[in-house]
């Protein structure tokens, strides 16, 4: 347990430090990828801790990216102070939402009763003029940040890691607290809990509007971040990664969904450069999904899964 | 819409909906037997149309029967690709958890798009219907109906036929329903269920297969075309109740109706109604129409 937490002090400080070693391009990189770590971790609260296995968490990240594009200001720079809270608000409202209708079903239909709901927000982006269309919208300025200043890329840098970090130390004490151990406790026999006076589901629907508002806070991230937005952010290939990274990594730990997210980054990374693949480069996939294929056959319990209980 | 045009679209609705349960089956059999979710069903419907288009020449193209020729080419492929791909990939992953499943078949999906892409290419292809079936039939006034789509949903009718037939009459069906039922008890009960799930597996191959050979000249052969199809087939598969194909038959015609019809009626909100159809229907009845039993 100690080693753990020295380990995982370690990580954090490696990412504080990167910056000074990475270059342009590294800093880009693992800030984008952190984004998607704050995603997985979302997402590893309900397919880990809850055992809901939701096939639509890119809809929450979506609405959460256009939450910060919409309600900057035409002409000046919105604070972040507003912007933030409020694209999460705009997250766990939708999450509410689908979770007060989703969670009546189980198993494989609540995976699909979650893309559906997903794939509406897609739509509604996708086909009506309210957010540009399939064109997207960008945003004109970068939200005001106090001192910092977010559209420099060391300053996005430390600010997602911030939120990463108060994510996961958010999730770990969060599955401390008695809360957690009910989440826990449904995940493992929700038939007995019930039994033991539980009524899991506003537990559920907790845990479900929890994730979705972590989901919104990584889509504002990414929003600020690239000062774009367009529906793939909403498009199931992206909830479809997220449930892979958090998969990879292995389900059931809170490291496992950082893990996973760099795991994949890094794979499509190393698969696409063209220094070592050359003009096979092209093909990054086929090496990523042979990868993915032999950590499924050795090991069996993702990457985090081995050691720590 | 007047009557010619109604037909028209209700004709185009069954064979897209006959076409979404070859896939559809396959994908609930083999879940409700096997327990395993085949993301990779979608790839075998692309790898069947790029087969349509690369055996073509080989066999003479649209002349002749060069047509049926290719189908039974591509099929045999399929049923050993399937044989070995179960062998090589799944057998062992019947004991871990679902998730695993889903990623070994992510995993899948992505090998075999890059596949296609290295040996055929990137290219949108189109493929020539079979010149005897190339004709129309005349619908009155100007409309007229292709052949070629008739012919899809009779093949898809018998083959619904075919597998009603197995499932409900020979000892293999009986077996699959047993499986579907109680996997455990069927297994302790010594009917072989390694082989079992390997016949399982190749079918569903096959009949994904034949699902992308068939589509093929009607809808163009391109990259992706089998991850779209997929999200498809498995609203179907939920929205009938995993496991059913008596509940994907009722279902594929559904979402096939409500598909078409929806870009004719609605064509600002196409896309979505198939997904507020899975919503309602699953909201309404959380475990699918039909609960396989």
């Amino acid at each position: 347990m100690r080693a753990r937490t020295a380990l995982l002090a370690a990580a954090a400080l490696a990412l504080a430090l990167f910056p000074f070693v990475g270059g342009k391009f590294g800093v880009d990189f693992v800030t984008k990828t952190m984004v998607f770590a704050v995603l997985a971790l979302s997402l590893e609260l309900l397919v880990g801790q809850v055992g809901l296995v939701c096939f639509g968490q890119a809809a929450f990240f979506g609405i959460g990216a256009y939450a910060v594009v919409l309600l900057t200001p035409k002409a000046a720079a919105g604070p972040i102070w507003w912007l933030l809270p409020a694209a999460v608000a705009a997250s766990a409202l939708y999450a509410l939402f689908v979770g007060a209708l989703s969670i009546r079903t189980r198993g494989v239909y609540f995976i699909m009763v979650t893309l559906a709901f997903s794939q509406m927000a897609y739509y509604v982006a996708h086909d009506t003029p309210l957010g540009g269309g399939t064109d997207g919208i960008y945003l004109n300025f970068v939200p005001f940040a106090g001192p910092l200043d977010l559209a420099k890329a060391g300053h996005i840098y430390y600010f997602t890691l911030a939120a990463l970090l108060a994510v996961f130390v958010f999730l770990a004490v969060l599955m401390r607290s008695r809360f957690g151990r009910a989440l826990a406790g449904i995940r493992v026999n929700e038939q007995r809990m019930r039994a033991a006076g539980y009524s899991t589901y506003p537990y559920k629907l907790a845990a479900f509007v929890i994730s979705g508002a972590i989901a919104g806070l990584a889509g504002a991230l990414f929003a600020v971040k690239d000062g774009f937005v367009n529906p793939e952010l909403m498009s199931w290939h992206i909830s479809g990664t997220v449930l892979m990274m958090v998969i990879l990594g292995g389900v059931g730990h809170l490291h496992g969904a950082v893990l996973g997210a760099f795991a994949f980054a890094l794979l499509q990374e190393l698969f696409k450069a063209q220094a070592i693949f050359g003009e096979f480069s092209k093909h990054w996939a086929l090496g990523v999904g042979a990868t993915i294929i032999l950590v499924v056959a050795l090991l069996p319990r993702g990457l985090a899964g081995r050691g720590s209980g | 819409m007047d009557l010619a045009t109604f037909l028209v679209q209700c004709l185009n609705a069954l064979q897209y909906g006959l076409l979404l349960f070859l896939i559809a089956s396959g994908l609930t059999l083999i879940f409700g037997v096997m327990g395993v979710i085949n993301l990779a069903l979608g790839s075998f419907y692309m790898i069947g149309a790029y087969m349509a288009y690369a055996l073509a020449p080989a066999f003479g193209g649209a002349a002749g029967l060069g047509f049926l020729a290719t189908l039974g080419a591509g099929l045999v492929i399929a049923v050993v690709l399937g044989y070995v791909l179960e062998w090589a990939f799944f057998s062992f992953l019947y004991e871990r958890e679902h998730l695993q499943q889903v990623l070994m078949t992510y995993g899948l999906i992505l090998v075999f798009e890059e596949a296609r892409s290295l040996t055929l290419g990137d290219d949108v292809h189109g493929v020539a219907v079979p010149e005897w079936l190339a004709g129309s039939i005349p619908l009155g006034g100007l409309m007229a109906y292709p052949v070629y789509r008739l012919f899809i949903s009779g093949v898809c009718v018998l083959l619904a036929l075919a597998m009603y037939a197995v499932l409900s009459r020979t000892r293999l069906g009986m077996a699959i329903r047993a499986g579907s039922s109680n996997r455990e008890m069927v297994a302790s009960l010594g009917v072989d269920v390694k082989r079992l799930f390997r016949v399982m597996f190749a079918a569903g191959v096959a009949l994904a297969t034949l699902a992308g050979m068939l589509a093929a000249p009607v809808s163009s052969v391109y990259p992706g075309m089998g991850n779209q199809v997929l999200i498809i087939c498995f609203v179907v598969v939920v929205i009938g109740g995993l496991g059913s194909v008596r509940g994907a038959f009722a279902a594929a015609l559904l979402v096939g109706a409500v598909d078409t019809f929806g870009k004719v009626l609605f064509p600002q909100a196409a896309g979505v109604l198939v997904y507020v159809l899975m919503a309602v229907v699953l909201l309404w009845r959380p475990e699918g129409l039909f609960k396989a039993t």
